[in-house]
């Protein structure tokens, strides 16, 4: 019943810059699946493609079992939701519900009753008559969701489609988006900068930057195990220390990690604050405190240690005072937390 | 359709950038601007460049720098347009300052002020004004008696300069009081808060940031001025460069060289005007920049200031009205002459026009609608293949059809006329030259431009989302425009062909050398035919009066679509 979608050795460009480089990805049926990536990834460009909204310069794409990369938008059956919802302001909420019905001459009374079916799914049937711009942006990105998934759509494409609330509807949307989603069974491909909402939503995440694929996997398994800086950095807080692996121990400028089960050569390293142990001066690694922030749950520290600036973040307890900044402190690594990146 | 998706390349469109269909609309439109815009005004060139051997000459130009009225017209021309400038400036810019930087309460009647000029074109108020300050005229008869002496207002070129300043200065009222609302309070407080005040607060921030609108409209008024035929004629000054032309055309003949010399110097004076403003201002078209705005904070003017600014905003609007006043009490009244009013009021004028005008309207309605409407499909090819595709050589195209800007109208007259006088209709035989048809098509070409810039603006505003998300619903290109493009452009439009029907209908340049018989003539003519006999100023008046009354009702339209699209975007929400 899902459609499964597979993107082969894809490039994209405008006029000599290449805003997409041979990306290659497949999605399994029924899979929520998310391009996570900073603007300028070419994320919503990749989504943009797959809607048959531009041309690829290089590869193909399939989506259930067929080569569509030349088709029209109009030709492929996917549901796309746009950022701007793009309601069409002429019409009423129930007239653009019916739009991709009518396109597909479906008699008029069924025509009817799915609309009527639509607007209740998203709890909008009391409003089937106003004009969107009488809608709260809430309600129309419901009124969105509707008009796409009337149509049965083989994908349903989300291009940010929270970002143009308030944080407290986008909550109650990411919820109500899972519940849909996981209702109707339906591939959904969505695009996000906000690494909340991709680690939230989805099941897998494709991680772009520079119009490329930095790794692709599940939230929890890309946050312990980034394969790149990039994807490091940007998922979650990470220091990252470059350095050198030699015979089990990985040696950077003040900084010696006993115990690296990896080969010998130049490495990078990404420790997450929160494996960082402050402890006593004289213990571990030597560091001085620089800064130092009271976050409530956490105190976070920035601390010298040898030519490198670490971010600590030493879990708070009640009625212990934070250490003083110039304060001399000895850091202790949990080494088994660490990774070793390949880039 | 369904065939096209087993294709396993890109197809021909995706290459090109564009649909078949979009290109052959798209070549379309081209081949119409090349052969009634490119074509004739090269022809004009070209003739202009000829020698009597028919190889490349300088010799006409040298005919005309040597014949003295021509050298006279030339300056002359420049003199009346920058003098026009001078004047205009001295009646918008105290205008301007009022309304955007004091709080005056007549701030509502200073933006009337500014339309009401752009309703009647000066041509038709050239008699009146005549009459009213000519040197028999009422303001003088009333001075003479008074005071003993007259002031020539209307004296050769004075009356040009006063009848065009008179009608042309909301040009300068509109850019600079734009230009001044665009400035952010925040910058001037933010100069304050650094220590500038008084004139160097103006020098440094105020002057810098309203000069770009200023010399926008000082420019378009200087080019207007340049390209007007019937003002100068129907105040019987000959001795400038556009009345010299349309004399040299109708009199000595399509044949004499001088016509189209004349035609390739204002084309040029009109490229120069046009480029020095752009080059004056290059950098400095801060209006991107600037977001929000709210114009500079408004001070309380004292009392003195009050009523200064009062009695000038009162001289103004009496001045500004009276070519109104003056042509509505000549369409009423009986005998008006050395008197400081008419002797009588009647409705015989009307009456009369009522009798013998109506092949006059009924002709303007067909061809300046006509003309509308093909403008309208021609700015709608364009801006979406402009904003909508990536088809080759799409700017070209703009770029051809905004090229009529600088082209004025009388040389578009002169050019379609030359082109288009040795190729005979069909049926009747008759030039395509002097056929009605080429008025409609003078009129589209003239008007192209502004028509292009409300298309642009309405798809502009139409967020492109909007398509694909019918696309992607299944829509094709097609159903995609006639659903949704055309539906939400409506306003847009329409404001772009009423602006179009307004300004042709009252357009006498190309009128002038296009009509060569009176039944196929439109109401700007009739006023021209009428004005020009002293016993014709009756009836011509009232003709004048509807002209007005139309290019009013026209304009007050374009400006309720243009409200109505504004309204229906801004009620969208979020986007």
């Amino acid at each position: 019943m899902a459609t499964g979608v597979s993107i082969e050795n894809v490039s994209f460009g405008y006029g000599g810059a290449l805003v997409l480089n041979d990306v290659s990805l497949s999605i399994e049926p029924g899979e929520y699946f998310c391009f996570l990536g900073p603007s300028g990834s070419g994320k919503t460009t990749l989504l943009r493609l797959l809607a048959g909204f531009g041309t690829p310069s290089k590869g193909r794409i399939v989506i259930g079992g067929k080569d569509v990369t030349y088709l029209p938008p109009w030709e492929r059956n996917l549901g796309m939701v746009f950022q701007s919802y793009a309601l069409w302001p002429h019409m009423t909420v129930a007239k653009n519900v019916a739009f991709g019905l009518e396109r597909r001459k479906l008699p008029r009374t069924e025509i009817g009753r799915k609309v009527a079916a639509a607007l209740e799914r998203v709890g909008l049937s009391h409003l089937a008559d106003r004009r969107p711009s009488q809608l709260s942006g809430g309600q129309q990105q419901r009124v969105a969701l509707a008009r796409t998934l009337v149509i049965e759509p083989s994908v349903l494409l989300l291009d940010e489609p929270l970002s143009n609330l308030d944080a407290k509807l986008r909550t109650e949307m990411r919820v109500e988006l899972k519940r849909l989603q996981r209702e109707l069974g339906i591939t959904t491909i969505y695009v996000t900068h906000d690494q909340e909402e991709a680690n939230a939503a989805a099941e897998r995440i494709a991680v772009l930057d520079g119009g490329r694929i930095q790794q692709i996997g599940s939230p929890v398994d890309m946050y312990d195990h980034p394969a790149t800086r990039f994807v490091a950095a940007f998922l979650g807080t990470a220091n990252l220390v470059e350095g050198k692996i030699e015979g089990g121990r990985f040696l950077a400028d003040g900084i010696v990690l006993d115990g690296i089960n990896a080969p010998s050569g130049r490495a990078c390293v990404s420790i997450r604050p929160q494996h960082i142990a402050v402890q006593a001066s004289g213990t571990g690694l030597p560091g001085v405190v620089e800064e130092r922030e009271f976050l409530g749950e956490t105190t976070r520290y920035r601390i010298k240690a040898g030519g490198h600036r670490l971010i600590v973040d030493e879990p708070h307890r009640r009625d212990t005072e934070p250490r003083e900044v110039g304060a001399m402190v000895g850091l202790a690594v949990d080494i088994k937390q660490i990774s070793i990146l390949r880039d | 359709m369904a065939n096209t998706a087993t294709i396993p390349s890109a197809p021909l469109s995706a290459r090109l950038g564009a649909s078949p269909a979009q290109i052959a609309a798209v070549a379309l439109v081209a081949l119409f601007l090349l052969a009634f815009l490119i074509v004739p005004i090269v022809r004009v060139i070209q003739i202009a460049f000829t020698g009597l051997d028919g190889g490349f000459s300088l010799v006409h130009f040298g005919d005309f720098f040597q014949t003295t009225l021509l050298r006279e017209s030339f300056w002359n021309s420049i003199y009346t347009a920058s003098m026009t400038v001078v004047v205009a400036s001295i009646i918008a810019v105290p205008l301007a300052t009022i309304i955007s930087r004091f709080r005056f309460r007549g701030a509502a009647l200073i933006h009337t002020l500014g339309v009401i000029p752009l309703v009647m074109p000066p041509f038709v108020g050239a008699v009146a004004m005549q009459l009213i300050y000519g040197r028999n005229g009422s303001v003088n008869l009333l001075l003479h008696d008074w005071f003993g002496f007259r002031i020539p207002f209307m004296e050769g070129l004075n009356g040009v300069i006063f009848v065009e300043a008179v009608h042309y200065f909301p040009f300068i009222l509109l850019n600079l009081s734009a230009a001044l609302s665009n400035i952010d309070s925040a910058m001037e407080e933010s100069a304050q808060n650094l220590g500038a005040s008084g004139f160097a607060l103006f020098r440094k921030i105020v002057f810098p940031l309203a000069l770009p609108g200023y010399v926008a409209g000082a420019a378009l008024v200087f080019v207007k001025v340049f390209d007007d035929l019937a003002t100068p004629l129907l105040l019987s000054v000959t001795n400038m460069l556009a009345p010299q032309a349309y004399l040299r055309i109708t009199s000595v003949g399509i044949a004499d060289p001088q016509g189209y010399v004349i035609s390739v110097i204002m084309i040029a004076c009109a490229l120069a005007t046009i480029g020095l403003s752009q080059l004056a201002l290059r950098g400095r078209d801060f209006s991107t920049q600037q977001r929000g705005g709210g114009g500079l904070s408004r001070r309380k003017l004292g009392k003195s200031g009050t009523i200064l600014a009062t009695a000038f905003v009162i001289v103004t609007l009496l001045i500004v009205l009276s070519p109104h006043i003056g042509i509505l009490l000549l369409s009423f009244g009986t005998v008006w002459s050395f008197a400081v009013l008419p002797d009588g009021y009647t409705l015989a004028h009307y009456a009369t026009i009522a009798h013998e005008a109506g092949p006059y309207i009924t002709n303007t309605l067909l061809y300046c609608g006509l003309a509308g409407f093909i403008d309208i499909v021609l700015a709608s090819v364009i801006a979406y293949v402009v904003l909508r595709t990536r088809l080759k050589g799409r700017h070209l195209v703009e770029q051809m059809a905004m090229a009529a800007i600088a082209i004025p109208g009388l040389v578009l007259g002169i050019g379609l006329l030359r082109t288009y006088y040795d190729v005979h209709l069909p049926m009747t035989g008759e030039p395509l030259a002097t056929f009605w048809g080429m008025l409609v098509i003078a009129y589209a070409v003239r008007r192209l431009p502004y028509a292009l810039v409300s298309a642009k603006a309405a798809l502009h505003q139409l967020h492109v989302h909007l398509e694909e998300a019918a696309e992607s619903l299944g829509a094709g290109k097609f159903t995609t425009l006639t659903r949704i493009v055309v539906p939400l452009m409506t306003g847009g439009l329409l404001a772009g062909f009423v602006t179009s029907f307004a300004t042709a209908a009252v357009e006498l340049s190309a009128t002038l050398i296009l009509v060569t018989r009176p039944p196929d003539a439109p109401i700007s003519y009739g006023i021209y035919v009428y004005m020009q006999a002293a016993a014709g100023r009756g009836p011509g008046a009232a003709l004048g009066v509807l002209a007005v009354l139309v290019v009013a009702i026209a304009t007050f339209l374009s400006y309720r679509f243009a409200e109505r699209e504004r309204d229906l975007k801004s009620r969208e929400g979020v986007f």
